[in-house]
């Protein structure tokens, strides 16, 4: 009875569930899909965005084993894993701590902590860029303190760790959030079983907090390194267009953008560096969902 | 008197005493209050303090010294001298006025579409409709720096390059936004649309007057991170857009950056023209984007 007035309500216009979707599926199809199956296929051509290209098979792929630039932005986009994934794990799980319990203007920090998150990169990026600069508020602390100041934008190493350190720092709120939902559903009888048989606090965090967070650490890990991956405004807005000292701090996104835009953009070659792009990132991906399957195990 | 000289004390005591409690009703000693709260000023400073230094630095006057060790956080002569500045020097308020027009144009298709195929995929039946939600599935997992040249190269073929409606459409109706309507729409109960049905609504009306009004919070959610997306985007604006009339707030920061690196009033005063409206949205809708970030992160 009930089965058959639920078949009767989802009868309709034959043609109405395809107008429904139609908007959707026509602009993902023309916007993502097609891009991303365009993508692939040009990568195996020499086409430029003024010139239809020719098929040259894998010679993009060749070039790119022996592009010293490539090799450069791969070992950049790698060590921002690196550097900017354990942090983004570790530091927003101590900060929903901090926020968690509901003692009183707790909701104005939370609120706080997350304004970076709403900033536009282009704004973080040149916020940081002048509170780094040789002359800039960072610098004078340092001074007044004694230590002297540090050249933070025009050496090749420092650059990327600022950059790094400007990726945290924006995505702290973001991912504190996330963790804030995980701790809430964290059963309070674990924490006082762990007290009763005498454990601290940090004992405590490593026994029973970590634990039951586990899965969303994994989560965040997979969603950070993914993005840490793809970077590009953080570090073309505190190095330039072109990469810091001789391009030194180029990643992969900005030599995509670089080679492949414009009037003269190689779109063939941008296409195979794109691919590069994909695949680590799929790569990554399957790589933390396996790490959480043999953890649980 | 000895007894007012007893009480008192004890009355004041209890007043005194921190009634502060921690979510499951304990009481918080007072040195683990503190601490928490000198943690949370330490934190603050370093969340917001880089947005105030910039506001400062942006109201700081032509002699004032903005390079002074120890620094001076507060401007002396506080002025908007800088702000007038930035609007003789680049178009800010055309390109504020380009950014609003993306945005608010993003959150219009992006509501609409995406409630019409979130729905589509949870309430109507249809051959393809699994390979429908399939398609959308796969498009929020292609991650946008792989496929822009590509996108960019589409914008050409259509003619669409260096517009603003270039700039909208690879991102008017997102992948993740239909998946996360179509899932508010399952988690209705389908009795209400049966006993419209009855009453003889089509397929429309019980859209428009039954399943769209119950949606409210999700749909809201949806329209904020569209907005929020559109005014933050620099990527996509920076390559689409080549002609300096058509620019957004974010790529014209880019531009009075790379031209007048040196002059850091006038550029603080511009990332605080694109940054304050945000802020104030912010201010005003937190829950919606607190609850986004929970949504977005499962389904991302």
């Amino acid at each position: 009875m009930a089965l058959s007035t639920v078949s009767r309500v989802r009868r309709q216009l034959p043609t109405s569930p395809w107008l429904f979707a139609a908007p959707g599926l026509l602009i993902t199809g023309a916007f993502i899909l097609y891009p991303f199956g365009s993508t692939l296929v040009n990568a195996f051509t020499d086409r430029r965005t003024l010139i239809p290209g020719h098929f040259v098979g894998f010679a993009n792929f060749r070039e790119l084993w022996h592009d010293e630039m490539f090799w450069t932005g791969l070992r950049n986009s790698t060590l921002y894993i690196v550097g900017v994934v354990p942090a983004l794990v570790v530091l927003p799980l101590l900060l929903a701590l901090l926020v968690q319990k509901n003692i009183p203007g707790i909701t104005f920090f939370r609120s706080a902590f997350y304004t970076p998150v709403v900033a536009s990169i282009v704004v973080v990026g040149l916020i940081w860029v002048w509170l780094l600069d040789e002359r800039g508020l960072v610098n004078s602390l340092l001074e007044t303190i004694g230590v002297g100041r540090i050249g933070f934008l025009s050496d090749q190493w420092l650059l990327l760790f600022s950059a790094m350190a400007v990726t945290v720092w924006k995505g702290l709120g973001y991912y504190m959030i996330i963790y804030l939902a995980a701790l809430a559903g964290v059963p309070r009888e674990l924490h006082e079983a762990a007290s009763v048989d005498g454990a601290g606090a940090v004992r405590r965090f490593f026994t029973v907090t970590v634990p039951a967070v586990r899965s969303t650490m994994v989560l965040v890990g997979a969603l950070s390194s993914v993005a840490a991956f793809k970077v590009f405004s953080e570090v073309y807005l505190m190095a330039g267009p072109s990469g810091g000292p001789a391009g030194e701090d180029t990643t992969l996104v900005m030599l995509v953008q670089r080679t492949g835009t414009g009037l003269t953009g190689r779109v063939g070659y941008a296409s195979a560096l794109s691919v590069v792009v994909f695949v680590v990132t799929v790569v990554l991906m399957l790589l933390v969902l396996r790490a959480d399957r043999k953890e649980d195990s | 008197m000895s007894v007012i000289e007893r009480t008192r004390p004890s009355q004041e005591t209890a007043v005194r005493e921190p009634r502060i409690t921690d979510e499951h009703g304990r009481r918080i000693r007072v040195w683990e209050l503190v601490l928490r709260y000198a943690l949370l000023l330490i934190v603050l400073a370093i969340t917001v303090g880089p947005f105030v230094w910039q506001l400062s630095t942006s109201l700081k006057g032509p002699t004032e010294d903005i390079y002074s060790s120890p620094p001076t956080f507060l401007p002396e002569h506080p002025t908007l001298h800088n702000y007038k500045r930035v609007a003789d020097t680049i178009p800010v308020w055309d390109y504020a006025f380009n950014s609003l027009k993306v945005a608010s144009a993003n959150v219009v298709t992006n509501c609409v579409g995406s409630a019409l195929a979130g729905y589509a995929l949870a309430r109507l039946r249809y051959r393809g409709r699994r390979v429908a939600t399939l398609v959308f599935i796969l498009a929020m997992l292609v991650p946008v720096e792989g496929i822009i040249i590509a996108q960019f190269t589409t914008m050409r073929e259509l003619g669409l390059n260096n517009t603003l409606i270039g700039v909208v459409l690879p991102g008017c109706i997102g992948a993740m936004n239909v998946l996360l309507m179509r899932n508010a729409f399952l988690n209705l109960p389908y009795e209400i649309e049966e006993a419209a049905y009855v009453d003889g609504a089509n397929v429309w009306q019980r859209f428009l007057r039954i399943a769209l009004p119950s949606v409210k919070g999700t749909l809201a959610v949806v329209a904020i991170f569209a907005f929020m997306g559109a005014w933050d985007d620099f990527l996509w604006p920076l390559i689409v857009l080549s002609d300096p009339s058509k620019f957004t707030l974010t790529i014209g920061l880019n531009y009075l950056h790379g031209t007048f690196a040196n002059d850091e009033r006038l550029v603080a005063a511009g990332t605080v023209i694109a940054v304050a409206p945000l802020i104030a949205l912010f201010a005003c809708l937190q829950r919606y984007f607190f609850r986004g970030v929970g949504e977005g992160a499962v389904k991302g």
